[in-house]
């Protein structure tokens, strides 16, 4: 997010030897040290680009999940290998049918290594008992990955039934309804706790506010239902509307989530950027996603302070298409865009991501999602082929 | 009221203020008088009420349902011909669990900066709303019903919720069950609508999806809605907001209004009186020569009244 000048490169170099320390809490002082450096409060978020360079090339853990994340990484894969990206994978595999934590705490410290990851979604069988949680849930947890940015924009070459949005949505990502604290007090009576803390709640405010002003937005809406859950979400509301008045450029709104449904459905184009708790936005980014064009074509990063992973928005398991070369491979591969662009590569994320949408543009290469014939394997050999077209062996400039 | 009275409907009107009161002992009610009557004749047709946020009373709709243990909301969508919206063919029904789930209203601050939402799931009203939902389905000759829950993140509450949909699926093998998640049902509703016949969930995700559907047909002001208790109490309602700045200035669209009194005859028995009322309605609507502002004309709420009650007249 921060735009580097030539000059910093030597730091850039510098600081991975501190940061990269092994030992342990050292990383963590460093990185408090890394942003005030470049002069901002203790609490900043800045995410630091990891910089896990060994001769020039960057490792990225990559979980391929379940369903149809496998075929998908593979593609990025394939994709990467092409065009000479400099990144490696890190492969680590996450069994979802085991009762023990052991497979997601590896990736967790792979995670914590790299300080990158590109995930397909972990299946959550709700079969499993309760004391078995989610393995995507943890995640994104024990990493402190406190937003889930997605952006949804309209892409020409897709038929929807709206035109026009351009919808940034971001998401509290680790507490709200997704505590996974339930007990049942009396038989047949059970609990679930949602948990809004004020410290979660104004970090996403500030985290959209400050994206918003990077990206040029005008406007911020909050999405709640204070009229109901008085305490709740009345403290979003408060700790947005507290950080609102810090960014006097942006105008600030707010709308009850039933209220936004509708309002998205009917008229998506008044949206700009949005920022919600947990479970609000689950069904906002769904929403959005659907207007766009369908799960296959949106991704999605989790983001913290010191680590980011990528995956595709809505998150599917996409159990029911798996193996059968029909999905669609845009939002991974967007996704891989995008941590592309939090390494810095902007050249190859640049390069990847015009291929991908000038092959959208040719109708005959869509997935069946969204109304072509194409296969999974078609739509990606045409984004190569568009990719050879574009020079860009001069990008190994280390 | 106006088209009620011309079809010479047999209603007998009770009109009831309903504004909170604090009853002995401190707990907020409604008026005693409003509760007794509703006791009588057990059927109400209401408007919109207001509840502010953080008023320090509870919401007057919710204490309502409280009252009278509405224990389900039926929000039939179904797409108006003649009102255009990018969504065709819509025919849904969503029944939203109506007491519990996470507007039970518990909520404590436990350390200050940390606030805690509890949201209750229990057995009997799961399979209350399960129950209902499948006597609907087989009433009204609907063929599917879909569960919307969250299990893999709220395993214990919707993992009951789920548990007791398909308990009761047993005892309704003429009706196809299937589940799914709130994602995917938002995701697939709005690239296709026509997938889904009748959705049940618990209170929060019904909130949310039903407004949904709502604004797919054209909003809340041409939605009919019902909150149906045990014993057949039902209130019916409109249920846009109260629209503070167009009270009072016969601007306002009363379609909705008039659709839930529809599914009150229904639920009365009186099919053919509201048939008739609805299919003027309809056609009012699909002629397009008078229309209220929010649909996409001029005239004024008595003008489309009186056009109705003309075309029910003419129905006769």
């Amino acid at each position: 997010m921060v735009a580097r000048t030539p000059a910093v490169t030597v730091a850039k170099l510098i600081r991975p030897l501190f940061q990269r320390s092994r030992l342990g809490r050292t990383a963590q002082v460093f990185g408090v040290a890394g942003s005030s450096w470049r002069g901002k409060a203790w609490d900043s978020d800045k995410i630091i680009p990891p910089p896990a360079k060994y001769g020039g090339r960057h490792t990225v853990t990559m979980i391929p999940g379940d369903g149809i994340g496998p075929d998908l990484l593979r593609h990025v894969q394939d994709v990467f290998r092409y065009s000479c990206v400099p990144v490696d994978f890190e492969v680590v595999h996450v069994n979802s049918a085991m009762m023990e934590e052991d497979d997601i705490n590896n990736a967790i410290t792979a995670i914590r290594r790299n300080g990158v990851a590109l995930k397909g979604n972990i299946e959550t069988s709700h079969t499993m008992p309760p004391s078995h949680k989610s393995r995507n849930n943890l995640l994104r947890t024990s990493l402190d990955l406190y937003a889930n940015v997605i952006h949804c924009q309209s892409l020409p070459g897709v038929q929807t039934r709206h035109r026009d949005i351009d919808i940034l949505i971001i998401r509290e990502n680790t507490e709200g309804e997704y505590s996974s604290l339930e007990h049942e007090s009396v038989p047949g009576v059970v609990e679930s706790l949602k948990i809004i803390t004020k410290s979660n709640s104004l970090r996403i405010a500030d985290y959209a506010f400050r994206l918003a002003r990077e990206k040029g937005r005008k406007r911020v809406t909050a999405v709640h239902k204070a009229n109901i859950m008085k305490l709740g979400d009345g403290l979003f509301l408060q700790c947005c509307k507290e950080v609102a008045s810090g960014y006097p450029d942006i105008i600030f709104d707010s709308m009850i989530v039933d209220n936004t449904t509708m309002q998205l459905v009917s008229k998506p184009q008044q949206f700009d950027v949005m920022v919600m708790p947990n479970l609000y936005g689950n069904v906002v980014s769904n929403v959005c996603a659907g207007l766009v064009g369908g799960p296959g074509l949106v991704p999605g990063a989790n983001l913290g302070r010191d680590y980011a992973v990528f995956e595709t928005a809505t998150r599917n398991t996409g159990k029911s298409i798996a193996n059968k070369n029909t999905a669609n491979p845009t939002a991974m591969l967007l996704a891989s865009c995008m941590m592309l662009d939090h390494l810095q590569l902007h050249d190859y994320a640049a390069l990847i991501r015009s291929a991908i949408l000038r092959t959208m543009n040719e109708t005959r290469m869509h997935t069946a999602d969204i109304g072509g014939q194409g296969t999974t394997s078609e739509v990606v050999q045409s984004i190569m082929r568009l990719m050879q077209g574009a020079s860009l062996r001069s990008a190994a400039a280390f | 009221l106006m088209a009620f009275c011309l079809l010479k409907v047999p209603i007998h009107w009770e009109e009831r203020n309903v504004t909170a009161i604090k009853g002995p002992g401190g707990k907020w009610m409604i008026p005693p008088e409003a509760k007794e009557s509703m006791d009588k004749s057990k059927i109400g047709l209401k408007g919109p009420l207001k509840t502010p946020i953080a008023a320090g009373h509870p919401s007057m709709n919710l204490l309502l349902r409280k009252t009278f243990d509405l224990y389900a909301n039926v929000r039939p969508c179904v797409s108006i011909e003649g009102y255009k919206t990018p969504y065709t063919d819509v025919d849904l029904v969503t029944i939203r669990e109506n007491t519990e789930g996470e507007y039970s209203g518990i909520e404590h601050v436990i350390v200050d900066g940390v606030v805690q939402s509890i949201k209750l799931i229990t057995e009997n009203a799961s399979q209350r709303i399960a129950q209902f939902a499948f006597e609907y389905a087989r009433n009204n000759q609907r063929s599917t019903v879909t569960a919307v829950h969250k299990a893999n993140i709220m395993r214990m509450s919707d993992g009951l919720f789920l548990r007791k949909c398909r308990d009761v699926a047993e005892n309704y093998k003429d009706i196809k069950f299937t589940e799914m998640y709130l994602d995917t049902v938002c995701l697939n509703m709005v690239q296709d609508p026509t997938s889904f016949d009748v959705l049940v969930m618990p209170n929060l995700y019904g909130d949310i999806l039903s407004d949904l559907c709502a604004g797919l047909i054209g909003g809340l002001g041409v939605t009919p809605s019902g909150n149906i208790g045990a014993n057949g109490v039902a209130i019916f309602e409109s249920v846009h907001g109260t629209a503070p700045d167009i009270a009072g200035k016969d601007l306002a669209n009363p379609t909705a209004l008039l659709l839930s009194a529809v599914m009150m005859l229904r639920h009365m028995g009186l099919h053919d009186h509201a048939k008739k009322i609805e299919k003027a309605c309809y056609d009012t609507i699909e002629s397009e020569t008078v229309r209220t502002k929010d649909l996409g004309g001029n005239a004024k709420c008595s003008e489309f009244t009186n056009e109705i009650c003309r075309r029910v007249q003419d129905q006769d």
